[in-house]
């Protein structure tokens, strides 16, 4: 009841529900309150305004292009024909009745295993860096300017490293270990090796994301860890370990994608040859060699949804609980 | 309110994403033809290429230069672009892909009325150009090939002598033989695969089909053969004979990191022995000898080891086509261009290939082959497009590198499985395609 009738003196002030107050000028036609900016109707349009631009950014050039792909996913378009036919769930049946088209995803263990790796030697770093030692800074800068360099200029800077007589041999000629092994010539050493260099590449970024987090620790937490002579391991085990579990989730989900999703390495360097290539290599040849734009759009489609999958599972088995450390 | 938002948005995106599907105006099927008098041709036209290399060292400059001067109306302008494949074929969803551009290979060929103005009836043009039956819908022709290349072995005339070799092998397995002779008496490398860079695996073998049984309707068989790669045929005597030179250890030790640019030099400095290349290499290598300081008559050129009648054959297949936007406003300008290119331009000759025009005369890359009475076959490509649909289809990519890597991954034992099996399967997939597809 009561806010029927206020909404009433909202619409209608200075008639005959006025409140008490607004009697005092009884003549004349209402005098509306004077607007002043809160409660003027620009006013809520102002975040919206604000947001216009991005949004528009966002929309353009993600959400059109995404709900392009689901259409294209539905057609047997070819990439470039002005006609593309209507052909329902086809795609995806064909792409589910293909069971080689999945096998590709083998090659993602090798990157999953590397992305292990790498969040352990990104984790170790921060640690260590995060305590007070000589050239932190400098020794920061080195870890994290691989993650600065474009993707294909790596995929080249490497494709010289695992020549036939390349810096990889000739290093290590240096030690007398024999060379003449070629590192990308078999699937299991060219995956391995290209997996090294996204660990090389990603140790930065999974680098500075932990620094970030564990330099956000309050310093008395450790003064006070020591005084309880808490050692090196204690403080990591107890102080940095559960204050960067966030962060450490987050990693986790982005090296899970990640390795479902690699593309510039093995595309630069070996061009999915010799059993690199990976899910998104091969939906870029289906689109863009034997112009299956349909069903590649499909796969992509697919691709998003086992993504999707993977990381709610990973919600589900580690909640984001909030961190208290105090 | 969130939920609201979303909703908005993704209207929004639905909304523009068809709005975004529409597009494409009608367009007139006009020929495209040059203007009679010269002066009359105007305009700025545009002309994609995939040469950035002659757009970026000025030759492309002068072509137009010299274009000028009998066209003095029409100012040409070059698009070099190095992705030329995957650019081109996304811009044609528009209607602002130049006014002439080389035809890309992935437009079918039956959409070639809708994206370029016609040239000409292909009863007329056929007589003046060569290779024009592959641009060739519904009697009349879209595109005029820039220049035709034969393909062959490029090989260093000065291995091959110290290796104790004087005469072409007439058989594949006399050239392995000839390999291993290279190898064995030499320091150099038999034959170079350029695995890494692809392309040196996919056109100069594929364009190889018909040099194997001196049929130049070979290409257009495949469209109706149920086992492309049976005993006996041109696919699978030259992708054995790949097979079995990296079998034999006859290339390159690491094939996963070679590269195409200093592959030239190590067969101009006799470091490798042979590669199989298209005509218009032939000026290249030499260029690299001549740089490294080696002798550029060192680089010879053999056709595909096989003859037919005591004779050795090699197809005549066509470069890129030109063609014009059907979209173009100035099409008797690109039209005036395209003749002039092909006609006067000297392009042809300067790159070692076969001009389009049946009466210019053969470039000297080839004169080993005319020297010594190698049959040059124009291919037909009358079924092309139903070959590209099954292709397309079976996923194999005949003018794509991966399967020929892939056969090389199995010849050298880095992936499992025989030469017989690899065969059968690319037969099944082909098979199973022509079902379904280019009927």
């Amino acid at each position: 009841m009561t806010k029927t009738t206020n909404r009433a003196t909202a619409h209608s002030a200075g008639t005959a529900v006025s409140p008490p107050g607004r009697t005092a000028i009884p003549s004349g036609p209402p005098a509306s309150p004077p607007r002043s900016w809160r409660s003027h109707p620009l006013r809520r349009a102002t975040p919206w305004l604000f947001l216009v631009v991005p949004l528009a950014l966002l929309i353009t050039f993600t959400y059109v292009p995404v709900g392009n792909m689901l259409y294209y996913s539905f057609t047997d378009w070819d990439g470039v024909s002005p006609t593309r036919n209507f052909t329902g769930v086809d795609n995806y049946k064909q792409l589910f009745t293909r069971p080689e088209l999945f096998r590709v995803f083998f090659v993602s263990f090798y990157y999953l295993a590397a992305s292990v790796v790498q969040i352990a030697i990104a984790l170790y770093f921060a640690t260590v860096l995060s305590f007070d030692l000589r050239f932190r800074n400098f020794f920061k800068g080195i870890l994290f300017f691989p993650y600065l360099i474009n993707g294909v200029a790596i995929g080249f800077v490497f494709l010289y490293f695992f020549q036939d007589g390349g810096t990889l041999d000739s290093v290590l000629s240096w030690f007398g270990a024999d060379t003449g092994h070629a590192w990308l010539g078999d699937p299991e050493s060219a995956n391995t090796s290209l997996a090294g260099v996204s660990v090389w590449r990603f140790t930065g970024l999974n680098f500075v994301l932990f620094l970030g987090a564990i330099q956000s620790i309050p310093g008395e937490l450790y003064e006070a860890a020591q005084l309880d002579g808490a050692s090196r391991w204690q403080q990591f085990r107890h102080i940095i370990a559960p204050s960067i579990k966030p962060v450490l989730s987050l990693s986790v989900i982005l090296a899970v994608s990640g390795s479902l999703a690699v593309f510039e390495i093995p595309y630069i360097m070996t061009g999915g040859a010799t059993g690199t290539s990976t899910f998104v290599i091969q939906t870029v040849k289906l689109a863009f060699q034997f112009n299956k734009t349909g069903l590649a759009s499909a796969a992509a489609v697919v691709l998003l949804l086992i993504i999707l999958l993977i990381t709610w599972i990973q919600r589900r088995l580690v909640p984001d609980e909030r961190v208290d450390l105090v | 309110m969130g939920r609201k938002t979303l909703a908005s948005a993704l209207l929004t995106a639905a909304m523009l994403t068809v709005a975004g599907c529409g597009g494409g105006g009608a367009a007139t099927g006009e020929t495209a033809a040059a203007p009679a008098d010269p002066g009359d041709a105007s305009g700025e036209i545009t002309v994609l290429t995939h040469r950035t290399d002659l757009v970026q060292n000025g030759t492309m400059k002068r072509y137009a230069a010299e274009f000028n001067k009998t066209y003095p109306k029409v100012k040409v302008k070059f698009e070099g672009i190095t992705d030329y494949e995957g650019e081109v074929k996304i811009r044609m969803n528009t209607e602002n892909y130049g006014d002439v551009l080389m035809i890309p290979a992935a437009i079918a060929k039956n959409n070639y009325p809708k994206f370029f103005a016609p040239l000409g009836d292909s009863a007329e043009l056929s007589k003046k150009y060569r290779f024009s039956d592959k641009t060739e819908v519904g009697g009349k022709v879209y595109g005029i090939a820039s220049f035709g290349t034969a393909n062959g072995f490029l090989y260093n005339k000065a291995v091959w002598k110290k290796a104790g070799i004087t005469d072409w092998p007439t058989t594949p397995e006399q050239f392995l033989k000839d390999l291993q002779a290279v190898k064995s008496r030499t320091d150099a490398i038999p034959y170079y695969t350029n695995f890494k860079d692809g392309w040196p695996l996919s056109s100069p073998w594929t364009n190889s089909i018909g040099s194997v049984t001196c049929d130049a309707k070979a290409g257009d068989k495949l469209a109706t053969s149920a086992a492309p790669w049976a005993k006996g045929s041109d696919l699978n005597t030259i992708d054995t004979l790949l097979y079995d030179i990296v079998h034999r250890k006859l290339s390159e030790q690491d094939p996963t990191t070679t590269n195409w640019e200093s592959s030239k030099n190590l067969l101009a400095k006799g470091e490798v022995s042979s590669m199989l290349l298209g005509s218009w290499a032939v000026a290249q290598v030499q260029d690299a000898a001549k740089k490294a300081g080696a002798d550029p008559d060192d680089i010879g050129f053999m056709p595909f080891p096989a003859q037919r009648d005591g004779r050795f054959c090699a197809t005549l297949a066509s470069d890129y086509q030109q063609a014009v936007n059907i979209h173009s406003e100035h099409k008797p300008a690109a039209r005036a261009w395209i003749d002039w290119f092909t006609e006067k331009s000297g392009y042809a000759q300067q790159e070692g290939g076969v001009s389009a025009l049946r009466t210019a005369a053969l470039p000297k890359s080839l004169k080993p082959y005319t020297d010594n009475d190698v049959r040059l076959i124009e291919r037909s490509e009358v079924k092309t497009a139903q070959v590209n649909a099954i292709d397309d289809a079976a996923e194999i990519g005949l003018a794509k590198h991966d399967y020929r890597q892939k056969l090389i991954d199995t010849a050298r034992g880095a992936q499992q499985g025989s030469l017989d099996d690899f065969f059968a399967d690319l037969d099944k997939r082909w098979n199973e395609a022509a079902k379904t597809a280019g009927s």
